[in-house]
């Protein structure tokens, strides 16, 4: 086995004029980064939303978020980011549609891409605040109900200040599933960390090394992100309520 | 919106798509799943495991391939399987690897990672008594694996497994970063050279849909039979 090691690859200036090897990584890593979590924003405030609408009362609204969750967590993540990319400028208005075409070069791949992430992650989202708000004793609905409270002002002041407490940990998981998805955005030309590590392999040949930082940066993240969120649901935890909220274990 | 949609593309595509594109898909899906209950089993016996060294080693390979992404992880072994190969050929050189067996070693080794969690509750599931009472009629680890525990350990988790299977079936799509034809890879080729984006891509979302709503469906459905007899 005859592979050349270069370590000092990483020092080396790249060929896109911007800086050495590593610098590009980090650049790649900022852009990962933006990515989650302008899309992780959007999941959160669209998951909200259709969670809630999955327990209320209402048949046809829980239907609406039923076929919404359905919608977006029975297509692969790839095939969404090309219906975002290729398919969503051609079926909207023709102008809106050359509009989005002729964003200029890292906006016309990076906003698809937030969409794309956004809503796909907000269906596990949603999962996650429904089994929150369902693991709540039905008391508590009740409660709000015989105090005059209305159904919206239950959801405010009842049920989901509960709720958002109990899916933190899972929350926190669906928050490492996003910045590992939004690797997938390099299919449609966000050059993000994953697409910056191949593209210096392609230019380097040194493959093993590009890899091996990518992967040491993307567990550097890991580690961070579990830490906060160790110390995040140690400030929120409702005592006896640990471990309940969590919707179905498989995923990614 | 839908007036100029040429379903003609579709008519013309369809055998290449399914039955080299989906067909490669399934396969792939399918020899996938079995590696990667296997491995993941494995996996997870040595999590659970008493000798340290073993459960160590299984903790830090599930935790690091779990933290990185997939199309990171296609990328590695696409670039690593030749060198493994050469590795255990004892050739000088790397060898060439088919685009399938590459990529089917890719989820074998990367799924085996999620399946080793959900054995690992299934096997936690099982009260320890049930073990004790193994090796008091004179099993051995083997044995007391095999008869007792992990046959009940699937049956716990049969939903949880397929629905991993599930997600199996969308992730293989990726395969498509390394240009092999599978089903969204076919559909990109026609869709490429027909200039027919809008209708291939919807096409390929609405079949991926339809599989995976009756694959959840029935997923469902199996849960709630077991749920009862249980």
């Amino acid at each position: 086995m005859h592979y050349h090691w270069n370590w000092r690859i990483f020092w080396e200036q790249s060929p896109d004029g911007a800086g050495t090897y590593l610098h590009t990584l980090f650049v790649g890593l900022g852009w990962t980064l933006a990515l989650a979590l302008l899309a992780w924003a959007l999941a959160l405030a669209l998951g909200v939303m259709v969670g809630v609408l999955r327990t209320t009362p209402l048949k046809w609204l829980e239907r609406a978020g039923y076929a919404y969750v359905e919608l977006f967590r029975n297509i692969p993540l790839l095939v969404q980011m090309f219906l975002w990319y290729f398919v969503m400028p051609e079926l909207v208005p023709k102008g809106l549609g050359d509009w989005i075409k002729q964003m200029p070069p890292p906006w016309g791949s990076f906003v698809p891409a937030v969409l794309c992430l956004g809503t796909f992650t907000s269906a596990r989202v949603a999962e996650q605040v429904r089994a929150g708000i369902n693991s709540l004793p039905r008391g508590q609905r009740m409660a709000g109900t015989a105090l005059g409270l209305t159904l919206p002002q239950t959801y405010r002041y009842v049920l989901l200040p509960m709720a958002f407490r109990i899916i933190v940990p899972p929350l926190g998981s669906e928050f490492l599933n996003i910045i590992k998805n939004s690797a997938v955005a390099l299919t449609i030309n966000v050059v993000e960390l994953t697409a910056r590590a191949r593209a210096m392999q392609e230019y380097s040949f040194q493959v093993f090394e590009a890899f091996t930082a990518a992967t040491v940066i993307y567990l550097l993240v890991n580690l961070v992100v579990v830490l906060l969120m160790r110390y995040l649901e140690r400030k929120v935890a409702v005592p006896g309520y640990m471990g309940q909220g969590g919707a179905a274990a498989s995923g990614h | 919106m839908f007036g100029s949609f040429d379903f003609d593309v579709i008519e013309r595509s369809w055998r290449y798509l399914f039955f080299d594109g989906m067909a490669f898909t399934l396969r792939l899906t399918l020899f996938a799943m079995v590696g990667g209950i296997v491995f993941g089993t494995l996996l997870a016996m040595m999590r659970l495991s008493s000798v340290k060294p073993l459960a160590w080693i299984a903790g830090v390979y599930v935790n690091t391939l779990r933290s990185i992404p997939l199309v990171l992880v296609i990328f590695w072994f696409y670039f690593l399987v030749p060198y493994i190969g050469a590795w255990v050929l004892r050739s000088d050189t790397p060898i060439r690897v088919g685009a399938f067996a590459s990529s089917l070693l890719t989820f074998v080794m990367f799924e085996a990672c999620y399946y080793c969690e959900i054995m690992r509750a299934g096997i936690q599931s099982i009260p320890r008594g049930q073990v004790w009472a193994g090796y008091a009629l004179g099993l051995n680890y083997w044995q007391s694996m095999g008869h007792v525990v992990l046959p009940q350990a699937f049956r716990n988790m049969l939903p949880v497994l397929l629905t991993q299977t599930i997600v199996l079936f969308q992730d293989v799509s990726l395969v498509y970063v390394l240009s092999i034809t599978d089903f969204v890879g076919a559909a990109s080729k026609v869709a490429e050279r027909d200039g027919r984006l809008v209708e291939m891509y919807s096409f390929v979302a609405v079949v991926y849909f339809v599989a995976c709503l009756l694959l959840s469906q029935s997923v469902r459905r199996l849960q709630a039979r077991i749920a009862i007899v249980r």
